[in-house]
């Protein structure tokens, strides 16, 4: 199982957080630029592909600005775990291809840890090896974010 | 297992095809009407349609809403509105409302959403279509196209909670006071994206611009939809938009008695007036219980806030004085239509002589998208979020009222109650 560096974050995460209207009107390099910025300023700069965020419940609430999880899958975020998370934007993630994971024990996580995760089997495994069980996700939502979400599985599924 | 279902279920059981659907099961909808607007709509799905080489399943079910970047402040905002414009004309799509206002507000004043539908809107704030007896949410762009390509989404069915009000509400209180005593004792995830069904007499003595306001901020609850089982209110309204009311039969549309729910109660008469305080909706304290707080601006906007009635409410506080010295009131109707049918009624001239500035009927400061609010202001506003630079400026501090509060506050220069005025 690979490991991922954890970016802890507090609950009640919104979308003008993770894209904040001033940028709406630009692309989503733009838009990354400003991701969180004013929550953890250092995040857009210092997150790597296959990071992960561990936030606290309702990650995710307010807009239904579909950039506020396709931002995550531009800076290359692995998956987002969490207590709970706002319904939209649960529907968005898997749209564009961003795994969420549903782990109400999140809060055990530590900020900078390094995690594994196995979506098909709901778990997710501390730096330690204590696996945290997660909410079974429907297969069809793993089968879209494998595909890379919503439309690349479309586009599959006309061209058949 | 009993076949007694709410509201909310017989609405997905109709778009699903079936007699009867439990709460927890997937199912596949079909969807009677889908509305975007420029910001989430043509710019991202028209590359994307194109993309997969498909067509709209459905031109007559489909509107588009340019509400977000109009009136065009910049070049990034006319490319955005172009884009919007040029595609509906290619499209040749029958449904087009351009700076006619926000789009909650224009569809249901064209009488497209309907008892009975079931719709998706690429906008958080559409629960307000639950208003009308329909069964509404929001979706992102790519689920959209999901929905443009197919006619068809995905649903889990949902629990429903009941918000069931007692009594009268005082004058000078108003459903938005409502739903912010709510969000303040469930917070942004007690809707758990399950259906509120809001109901019980004080509901029923709402407008149906009023029974929106409650619908619309559904979202800010966290519920997937907020609805109100039609009426002879809702009915008047579909009457006056053309709409054969019969045909409709509306009766069937209600919850049975013994559906299994969450059941919550409320008394309408003893409610004050509610604010929310930064930087969440869910923080709410009665406005008597807030430290004397001056402001720099007082927002009257947003299709949470400035729908005919949300005018009126403004208009009867505001009348026959002017506002505080050093303080903006800015009023951005929800539509233009709103706005002619308070000039009709006279109630736009008590606004404008108070000394408000008036702003275009769009979206506006409330996304932050107009530019409206200076750095390190204190804002009292009729629309649904105070999150930290919501309205634009990551300093400003919002606070969330009814428009009656706004307009009040904009009188006295501090955070006021209403009811002082009006008595």
């Amino acid at each position: 199982m690979s490991r991922h560096r954890v970016w802890r974050l507090p609950p009640d995460i919104d979308t003008d957080q993770l894209a904040p209207g001033h940028a709406m009107k630009f692309g989503l390099p733009e838009i990354a630029a400003a991701c969180l910025e004013t929550v953890r300023p250092e995040f857009a700069r210092e997150v790597r592909p296959g990071h992960v965020i561990v936030a606290g419940r309702n990650f995710g609430i307010g807009s239904s600005r579909e950039q506020a999880a396709s931002v995550l899958v531009h800076l290359g975020i692995a998956a987002v775990i969490a207590p709970s998370f706002g319904g939209l934007y649960f529907r968005n993630g898997f749209n564009v291809g961003l795994l969420l994971l549903t782990c109400a024990r999140a809060g055990e996580i530590e900020d900078g840890e390094a995690i594994g995760f196995d979506a098909r089997h709901a778990v997710v495994t501390r730096f330690d090896g204590q696996p945290l069980p997660c909410e079974p996700i429907p297969d069809f939502l793993l089968d879209m974010v494998e595909a890379g979400g919503l439309v690349p599985q479309l586009k599959q599924r006309l061209a058949r | 297992m009993t076949d007694a279902a709410t509201l909310a279920q017989k609405l997905v059981a109709r778009a699903a095809g079936r007699t009867h659907v439990q709460p927890g099961e997937i199912v596949t909808c079909a969807v009677d009407f889908a509305m975007f607007h420029d910001s989430s709509g043509p710019r991202r799905l028209a590359p994307m349609l194109a993309e997969l080489g498909a067509e709209i399943w459905d031109k007559r079910r489909v509107a588009l809403v340019i509400d977000h970047y109009v009136p065009e402040a910049d070049d990034d905002a006319r490319r955005i509105v172009k884009i919007a414009r040029d595609w509906a004309r290619e499209q040749a799509l029958p449904h087009v409302f351009d700076g006619r206002g926000i789009c909650h507000v224009v569809l249901p004043q064209a009488g497209l959403i309907r008892p009975g539908m079931f719709c998706v809107g690429g906008d958080s704030h559409s629960p307000t279509g639950g208003a009308f007896g329909a069964y509404m949410f929001g979706v992102g762009a790519s689920e959209m196209l999901g929905v443009l390509v197919s006619g068809q989404i995905w649903l889990k069915v949902p629990q429903t909670i009941f918000m069931r009000w007692s009594g009268r509400l005082a004058c000078g209180v108003s459903a938005k006071d409502m739903m912010l005593s709510m969000l303040g004792r469930f917070g942004m995830a007690g809707g758990q994206y399950q259906a509120i069904e809001y109901c019980g007499e004080a509901v029923a003595a709402l407008s149906m611009n009023e029974r929106m306001t409650l619908c619309n901020m559904s979202a800010e609850l966290g519920a997937q939809i907020g609805v109100v089982a039609p009426d002879a209110v809702t009915r008047d309204w579909l009457e006056v938009r053309g709409a054969d009311v019969e045909e409709l039969g509306l009766a069937r549309w209600h919850s049975d008695e013994d559906a299994a729910g969450t059941r919550h109660h409320f008394d309408a008469s003893s409610l004050a007036p509610q604010v929310a305080v930064p930087h969440s909706p869910a923080c709410v304290r009665p406005v008597d219980d807030l430290e004397p707080t001056p402001i720099d601006v007082a927002y009257i906007g947003a299709c949470t806030g400035a729908k005919l009635d949300d005018l009126r409410a403004a208009a009867r506080v505001l009348a026959g004085y002017r506002i505080a010295p050093g303080v903006k009131l800015l009023v951005a109707p929800a539509s233009v239509a709103d706005r002619e049918a308070a000039e009709r009624e006279g109630w736009w001239r008590h606004i404008v002589d108070a000394g408000a500035t008036v702003l275009a009927s769009s979206c506006g400061a409330c996304a932050g998208y107009g530019g409206a609010i200076d750095d390190g202001a204190t804002v009292i506003s009729s629309t649904a979020r105070n999150f930290r630079g919501r309205m634009g400026a990551a300093t400003a501090q919002v606070y969330l009222g009814s428009p009656f509060t706004v307009a009040a506050s904009a009188l006295k220069g501090r955070i006021a109650d209403a009811r002082e005025i009006l008595s």
